[in-house]
């Protein structure tokens, strides 16, 4: 049956641009590796060392001495300090690649792995491949050969923003405006600021269908370091606010099903000619403390997409006998 | 004496005064006065800079495109200049705008602690070659080493020079003086300041700021700006000169643009009122004056508790949406308060 979009590429036929998710070996768990070893990879291995669907079989960076590899190390993690190639070298240990790098490295990485037939999920807001957010296209987010998991700002203010739009279909402007703690923003991030300010305002327009849209980041340095925090706007005169308060409180239910530290601080309201409402994301104190909500977001969507697939695939393989 | 660089962002901070609503013809006018003046930059756009246009901190009657062009047509002799925040503004979206209208000046700027978000800004405009200059704002919530520190990256991507903002009118002028001085000696750059006047020390503190090292130091006419308004360019222009130094400056023409900018931009002339003291006080962003006092109308609350309140979350410039928040809470605390008191009369009541 090749119903699946997901085929394993054989041995004897590789180096073709065909996804190779694997089956249910290693007790039907993903072999997935990760590249990037900063604030976001690290904060993504913990995750994966939890989940019962992914195993981390390399985390790869740029310098073995890296706080993240010595937290791989200890935690018993196979890690390498030559980044990309430490995958290209053998493709068949991996079933996935996590890219946890910049949006510029995240360009390279997958025109290398891609040939490999090795799917990527990209955390970078490279914006390479589909665009995934979980509580909006899980489904859709199977069998791709690269997903692009948007912003972290993006995770947590897009649903939203879908809320505003499902039931204000007239909204032609909607904003989204993240604040995150000083320490949770790692160099990658902010050298990126301005890929992660037009791929999150992608993502808003791609997933909400408005017109126009504008994401606005902020850093604050306060101690004790903030919890992430994201305001949505939209530009509205007349608003059906128990039916925006409903969506929004469903759609925040269904996104602490894999993100738990998310909430609603501010309902949503009308005020001066403008919707607004306002979510806090804390962490799960992984690798960083609770504030980094930010890490948690983008980590957790991540782990969620590639657990997807690991599901999918394990059921596509238990369905054709394998 | 000293030369010293004076820039003019009336036509971007003073933005902030009127909600972001500056029009062609205030602009126009204001622009050739200025040139006129032989201010040396005129800085032009929304309050927040470039890209900031938006329901977080106010719409802009005219589009960042516009504002600088007709300013443009009106400066000969005077540069452009434009402010930009990474996080508001983008490169490819505004810098690059920016640039085909024919700005001469970019002044990139980062909340005090964070210069590393300028470094893409300030490298991709000297590429360009232009003059570059960082801001590092809110600059009381930093101390002198961190201000240090942070001057120097700004240095090593290529900023000209780099302005200590007063963006909340905080300082008392001896933390200002002995920052400024440790920044100078820090750094091989000019360095200049931006006050705001919520204390009444604006032109105080340029002035000390001037004695401590700094060349660089911006001042509206009649303090035209956010919260409390800024320095008032015309005093300041004029008492540097009574102490020597050379401005470049033509007096009787500088207070002539004042005067027409009293004329024609300003709708309430800038003062120290008590909300603007307990802004200055609670250390918060002088561009949140008009959103919290309208938000503090709405919810029914006293504007200086949601200052204070700001104030203890530290937050910084572009935050505007907690002031939702904390208007909300405060609103609830207060309604708490008063069933609390009713219970407590019924309670007493009782016989």
């Amino acid at each position: 049956m090749e119903a699946s979009a997901i085929t394993r590429t054989s041995r004897e036929e590789p180096r073709r641009p065909r996804l190779r998710l694997a089956g249910s070996r290693d007790g039907g768990k993903l072999r997935v590796g990760i590249i990037g070893t900063g604030n976001i990879g690290t904060d993504l291995l913990l995750k994966v060392q939890r989940s019962e669907l992914l195993e981390c079989a390399l985390f790869a960076g740029r310098n073995s001495r890296s706080a993240g590899i010595r937290s791989a190390q200890e935690l018993g993690v196979p890690t390498s300090d030559r980044s990309i190639d430490a995958f290209l070298e053998q493709p068949d240990r991996f079933d996935l690649v996590f890219d946890a790098t910049s949006a510029t490295d995240a360009k390279r990485h997958y025109a290398a792995l891609a040939p490999l037939g090795i799917p990527v999920i990209d955390l970078t807001p490279a914006k390479l491949g589909k665009m995934c957010v979980p509580a909006l296209n899980l489904a859709d987010c199977v069998g791709q050969p690269n997903l692009c998991m948007v912003t972290c700002g993006g995770q947590a203010a897009v649903p939203l923003a879908h809320c505003v739009m499902q039931t204000h279909p007239q909204v032609e402007y909607v904003e989204i405006v993240s604040t995150s703690a000083s320490k949770s923003v790692g160099p990658a991030t902010r050298v990126n600021i301005d890929e992660y300010l037009a791929t999150t305002e992608a993502a808003l327009s791609h997933f909400s269908g408005v017109a126009r849209a504008k994401s606005i980041l902020l850093v604050n340095p306060s101690t004790p370091p903030i919890m992430m925090q994201n305001t949505v706007f939209a530009k509205a005169d007349e608003v059906d606010l128990p039916a925006l308060t409903e969506a929004v409180e469903e759609m925040v239910k269904r996104i602490q099903r894999y993100v738990p530290g998310y909430r609603l601080v501010v309902a949503p309201l009308h005020e001066n000619g403008r919707i607004a409402m306002t979510v806090q994301v804390a962490g799960a104190g992984d690798y960083l403390p609770a504030y980094a909500g930010n890490l948690d977001i983008i980590t957790c969507a991540a782990v969620a997409a590639a657990e997807e697939n690991a599901r999918v695939i394990t059921t596509g393989a238990a369905a054709n006998g394998n | 004496m000293a030369q010293i660089l004076i820039s003019d962002p009336t036509l971007r901070d003073g933005n902030h005064a009127v909600q972001h609503r500056l029009n062609e013809e205030q602009i126009r006018r204001y622009a050739a006065a200025a040139n006129a003046a032989r201010v040396a930059i005129v800085e032009v756009g929304h309050g927040n800079g470039l890209g900031a246009s938006s329901l977080q901190v106010g719409e802009a009657l005219l589009s960042d495109a516009d504002m600088l062009r007709i300013a443009r047509e009106e400066l000969s002799d005077v540069k452009l200049g434009a402010f930009g925040i990474p996080g508001f503004a983008t490169k490819a979206r505004d810098l690059d705008i920016a640039i085909d209208v024919g700005v001469d000046v970019f002044r990139v700027g980062a909340h005090c602690t964070e210069a590393d978000l300028t470094e893409r800004h300030i490298t991709y405009l000297r590429e360009r070659e232009k003059e570059v200059y960082g801001v590092l704002m809110m600059c009381h919530m930093a101390t002198p080493e961190q201000l240090c520190e942070e001057a120097q990256k700004m240095e090593s991507y290529g900023a000209q020079g780099v302005v200590v903002m007063d963006s909340a009118g905080a300082f008392l002028t001896r933390d200002l003086q002995d920052r400024i001085a440790r920044m100078v000696d820090a750094t091989s750059i000019a360095i200049g300041f931006h006050g705001h006047n919520n204390l009444c020390l604006a032109v105080a503190n340029s002035v000390a700021a001037v004695d401590a090292g700094a060349t660089i130091v911006d001042g509206t006419a009649r303090g035209f700006g956010a919260g409390a308004g800024n320095t008032e360019l015309e005093v300041l222009v004029a008492v540097l000169a009574e102490l020597g130094h050379d401005t470049g400056i033509d007096l009787y023409k500088v207070l002539d643009a004042a005067d027409l900018a009293e004329e024609h931009l300003v709708q309430q002339l800038p003062h120290t009122d008590s909300v603007g003291i307990v802004s200055g006080l609670a250390g918060v962003f002088s561009g949140y004056s008009k959103p919290v006092r309208r938000i503090a109308r709405d919810f029914g609350v006293d504007p200086r508790d949601v200052f204070f309140a700001l104030g203890r979350r530290d937050v910084i410039a572009g935050q505007e949406d907690v002031i939702l928040e904390v208007a909300m809470a405060l609103r609830d605390a207060v309604e708490e308060q008063r069933l609390e008191q009713q219970d407590d009369e019924i309670e007493g009541g009782r016989p």
